[in-house]
């Protein structure tokens, strides 16, 4: 199977948004956590969620997996509209969305051994025989490398490192045959030694189950590095989207040039010069009108402050909120002052 | 200030339904044990007095439940508790008015001293971890698990009875005046020793073990280490650092605690007959004084909100986050 | 004794004097199962005006390491063995007080060296400040200790040169840390560092918690104030790629041990050990095509019951009978080409196969076997 047989994605979301009620403020301000997000999984394929904290990446991810009923929008599991508003058939779906969460140490109750942790999905969601399960939860654990598995069924979780422990909790989603991944961090706990051995599993995972993982994360570089797509948030909207490396390497919007002009590179030459006039992230309970980012972007002009950008397409299935792109109507990625150029092959 | 005025509506609201149950508890116990007791008071006392205190209670009365709880309130309102059927005809208030400064005097000073020295004691321990007074844990503890009221027993067979050196029992010597003299004081801190004493020895591993528990972990907190770091004294490192923060749940715990010390005087007043709250609630249980019994509940109920509120005042004061308007 | 005699120490790679210099240095934490090394017999000297970097994965012992240098080590850790020395810059007729070996100072002296010439940054603000005192506070308490004879509005005035030195406005003096963001409550633990001009400061994993656009500004503050004070930073950190950014030298720290240490740029263009040359091709480029990165196989030592011979053996693509019996000692590396600088050290019976260019490429593609 190619991808190009695959025709509707995995999942699908439009418009969501996640307004929070602030106690004592009489129901009338809110904290803006996602303000109309729109995407789409695709089977065998990785999209990278890239924010700092704050910009609502890890309460798009609780969306996603309905641990949260989003305040608006609408979701689609293959092709099939999920109601939101209900909590009707969330089993179903919770077995189909698995989500992976950040700290390993925490999301694995103490007391249980590996193989309990692997054999109880199995049986709630009635996949292996109980005679079969002490085979399914080998080839679980063989899956995500632990090998051999007799080594590793019988532990306990303070036993195992955690780079080991973050593979038992995707062996723990695999259990029940799940069609979407939603991975929120899942690695930014770990030594940085090990932290590409979890993210090529969870290449490795995507490819060969035809799964669609939606990696969260705060690090630009690993989002490069592992996903086909990249969508960056800031205050709660997506900012720029698009393939991973034209993002990466060209990037539209400015926040994405100050990112990236942020991430530590030991390739980079001479000083990391910040693009940014400066600033913090703003408050999610009364953000800026216009374009979020108008306050500390060093191209704002007159019309970023009072109007939100709208998405443009700049090409190549790239997409900037932006008003420097919508004046100029064209491709204006690489043109902008503080754009990379297209990097040399090193 | 938001946070104390929600605090403050919250005790109104807890106050309004102590009171409710407090008017509510004679009328509906089965039985009525009230009738039975206002029954044995005939010939001993007036028949009108007996009429108002069934009146009191919602008993032989025509009155609707919702205009009886509506005197019962105006009643509370001009602090009208009633009349003592077994002091007849002493108010409820007066009894109370004499015995609450003898308990608030004895328990309350007590339970500052016994909080004071176990706090004291308990950054201490945890300051100097693995030092010769780790060893006041085993006894101290050891003492609070002794009941009370034995220690207290004990005292009065070895202190009072064999040695003489402190009376046994009263608040003070029957031949002296309430008043402000030298004589009066000096008999009423003779009388307060053994009692005070037993009520600090029996609490103080509490306060200690909690502060030193507290202290131990506040230790190991980073800005203790930075503290260390800076190369301040150890006197500053130790209070204003680690005692300060350690001993934030250990004040909420005391305030409480002052709140139990009305209530949780009762067996050390009865073991040294000292003429407090806890001596008239015995007594209004033994002669079934209904009356009295409902104004030391009452007096109670205020006194356990009253602390908790300071608890609360505490908080705000010592720690900034409390501040926060969320 | 240090696995390296004292005539085997290399050239210093600059001529700059020593601040602060630690020796054989050795820190047990006793447990219920006897005794754990945590850090073993390190060498390690910090040189004046640089900014030396210590990196390591949780559980090398690089923040061990920095704590017992400073004794502020607590226990169940105990310095087992080892000499710290603190070099003082200044003249005597200056208040300098020479040289003082710090694990045989008195508490009275130690006092005074702690924050006037060593301070420390933590790598969490919020819990590195006291949460019910202000800022304030907490930045002319150190003041009153070390500096008597100031008055109380002197100290006001200095406390908020320092915050204006870090860029925060004075009015946020009588804030108290829940009131200000994760950067700035950061940004209050470097001024309260340099309150009394310090000559080294110590800083764990200072920008760790913060996100990456803070962290390059606290990064580039430190840069800064640094070239402008001319204080010695010990900078300890997970994150390597950060390091050759910003420090002068590095030092890489694997179970307990030093295995690598030399100039930034070296250490990224040509590792010698095993484990930074996989540390090096564990982070994902920014640039050109993507490559697939293979990581570090395995887990880092239990230091309950560490490996034998070398601490990396078991995961390591060149490790033999040697390395799984004997422990290699940190050595100067051969110089192999003009990209091998003086004090270059690594700590690898494999030493020359591990930074041979061609074996090097082939580590970063993927293990060999």
């Amino acid at each position: 199977m190619t991808a190009t047989e695959v025709t509707t994605p995995a999942l699908r979301a439009t418009g969501l948004t996640q307004h929070y009620p602030i106690r004592g403020a009489g129901g009338k301000k809110v904290v803006h956590a996602v303000d109309d997000v729109s995407l789409e999984l695709w089977p065998g394929q990785v999209t990278a969620v890239v924010g700092e904290s704050g910009s609502g990446k890890s309460t798009l991810a609780r969306i996603l997996a309905r641990l949260v009923a989003p305040t608006a929008g609408q979701l689609w599991l293959d092709g099939a509209e999920v109601p939101l508003s209900t909590r009707r058939g969330s089993r179903g779906y919770r077995s189909t969305v698995q989500l992976i969460l950040q700290d390993p140490f925490s999301s694995l109750n103490p007391v249980h051994t590996v193989g309990y942790h692997l054999a109880r999905p199995l049986r709630i969601h009635r996949m292996a025989e109980r005679s079969a399960t002490d085979k399914a939860v080998a080839a679980l654990l063989e899956r995500v490398k632990l090998t051999p598995p007799s080594q590793y069924a019988g532990k306990l979780p303070h036993e195992l490192s955690g780079g080991q422990l973050q593979r038992v909790a995707i062996a723990r989603c695999l259990a029940v045959q799940p069609r979407v991944l939603l991975a929120d961090e899942p690695v930014s706990m770990l030594d940085v030694s090990i932290r590409l051995g979890v993210l090529n599993l969870l290449e490795e995972i995507c490819q060969e189950e035809r799964l669609a993982v939606l990696y969260v994360t705060h690090d630009l570089a690993s989002a490069r590095y592992l996903a086909t797509s990249i969508m960056v948030m800031y205050a709660g909207q997506v900012v720029e989207s698009g393939p991973a490396l034209d993002v990466v390497d060209r990037p539209a919007h400015p926040y994405t040039q100050l990112l990236l002009s942020a991430a530590a590179d030991p390739e980079r030459t001479g000083p990391a010069v910040l693009t940014t006039r400066g600033g913090a992230p703003p408050s999610l309970i009364d953000p800026p009108t216009g374009c979020r980012f108008h306050l500390r972007c060093p191209h704002a002009m007159a019309v970023c402050s009072t109007d939100a950008p709208p998405s443009v397409d700049v090409g190549g299935g790239q997409h900037a909120a932006c008003w420097l792109h919508a004046e100029s109507g064209t491709r204006a990625g690489s043109a902008l002052p503080g754009a990379r150029p297209p990097p040399q092959a090193s | 200030m938001r946070y104390l005025l929600r605090r403050l509506g919250f005790y109104v609201i807890t106050a309004w339904a102590a009171l409710t149950i407090n008017f509510f508890l004679p009328r509906l116990m089965p039985g009525s044990p009230v009738q039975a007791a206002l029954d044995k008071l005939h010939g001993t006392v007036s028949p009108g007095v007996v009429k108002a205190l069934a009146a009191q209670f919602g008993i032989n009365t025509k009155a609707s439940m919702l205009s009886q709880y509506g005197h019962f309130w105006s009643q509370m309102a001009h602090g009208d508790l009633g009349i003592s059927t077994s002091q007849y005809p002493t108010r409820v208030t007066t009894i109370i008015g004499h015995a609450l400064p003898w308990t608030i005097a004895l328990v309350g000073v007590a339970s500052i001293i016994s909080f004071a020295l176990g706090t004291l004691l308990g950054i201490l321990i945890a300051w100097r971890r693995g030092s010769r007074l780790e060893a006041l844990l085993p006894v101290t503890t050891f003492l609070s698990a002794v009941p009370y009221f034995w220690l207290g027993l004990i005292f009065v067979s070895v202190f009072g009875v064999t040695l003489h050196w402190l009376p046994i029992s009263g608040g003070y010597s029957s031949d002296l005046h309430v008043g402000f003299s030298w004589g009066f004081a000096r008999s009423a801190l003779s009388h307060g020793a053994m009692p005070a004493v037993t009520i600090v020895l029996a609490s103080v591993a509490g306060w200690m073990v909690g502060m030193r528990n507290m202290m131990v972990t506040t230790l190991g907190e980073d800005y203790v280490m930075v503290a260390q770091a800076k190369g301040l004294s150890t006197r500053r490192v130790a209070f204003t650092y680690a005692a300060r923060n350690a001993i934030l749940p250990n004040l909420a715990g005391f305030a409480l605690q002052l709140g139990f010390v009305v209530a949780g005087s009762l067996l050390t007043e009865i073991v040294f007959s000292y003429p407090g709250i806890g001596l008239s609630l015995l007594q209004a249980v033994q002669e079934n004084d209904y009356p009295l019994m409902q104004g030391v509940f009452l007096v109670i109920t205020v006194v356990v909100l009253l602390a908790n509120f300071v608890a609360d005042l505490l908080y705000v004061a010592l720690d900034p986050r409390t501040r926060q308007e969320a | 004794m240090s696995a390296l005699g004292v005539e085997g120490w290399p050239t210093p790679a600059t001529e700059r004097p020593v601040v602060l210099e630690a020796r054989g240095l050795s820190v047990d934490y006793a447990g219920h199962e006897g005794a754990v090394r945590a850090v073993h017999d390190v060498d390690l000297v910090l040189r004046r005006g640089e900014v030396l970097g210590l990196a390591g994965e949780s559980g090398s012992g690089k923040s061990t390491l920095a704590y017992a240098m400073t004794r502020l080590l607590r226990a169940p850790g105990l310095i087992s063995g080892g000499q710290v020395t603190f070099h003082d810059g200044r003249p005597p007729e200056e208040g300098g007080v020479g040289s003082v070996s710090l694990l045989d100072a008195e508490p009275d002296q130690l006092r005074r060296l702690r924050w006037s010439e060593i301070a420390i940054v933590f790598q969490s603000a919020l819990h590195a400040l006291n949460p019910v005192i202000s800022i304030e506070a907490q930045l002319t308490d150190v003041l009153a200790a070390h500096h008597r004879g100031a008055t109380r509005s002197e100290r006001a005035e200095r406390a908020a040169d320092l915050l204006a030195l870090v860029g925060i406005n004075r009015d946020r003096l009588r804030s108290y840390p829940h009131e200000l963001s994760g950067g700035m409550r950061q940004r209050v633990m470097i001024a309260m560092a340099l309150a009394l001009d310090p000559q080294v400061v110590i800083m764990d994993e200072p920008t760790t918690a913060l996100d990456v656009v803070t962290q390059r500004e606290i990064l580039d503050e430190i840069t800064s104030l640094r070239d402008r004070l001319d204080f010695s930073v010990l900078f300890i950190t997970h994150d390597l790629s950060l390091l050759i950014e910003l420090a002068d030298s590095i030092a890489v720290m694997y179970g307990g041990r030093i295995v690598e240490q030399g100039a930034a740029k070296e250490i990224y263009d040509s590792p010698r050990h095993p484990y930074t040359v996989g540390l090096v091709s564990s982070f994902p480029s920014m640039h050109g095509a993507r490559r697939r990165l293979s990581g570090i196989p395995g887990s880092p030592p239990d230091l309950r019951n560490p490996p034998p011979g070398c601490a990396f053996h078991p995961r390591c693509p060149f490790s033999d009978e040697q390395c799984r019996s004997q422990q290699p000692a940190l050595v100067p590396v051969p110089r192999l080409g003009p990209e091998t600088g003086p004090g270059r050290l690594a700590a690898c019976w494999h030493q020359q196969e591990a930074g041979v260019t061609d074996e090097l490429a082939g580590v970063k593609g993927g293990p060999r076997r």
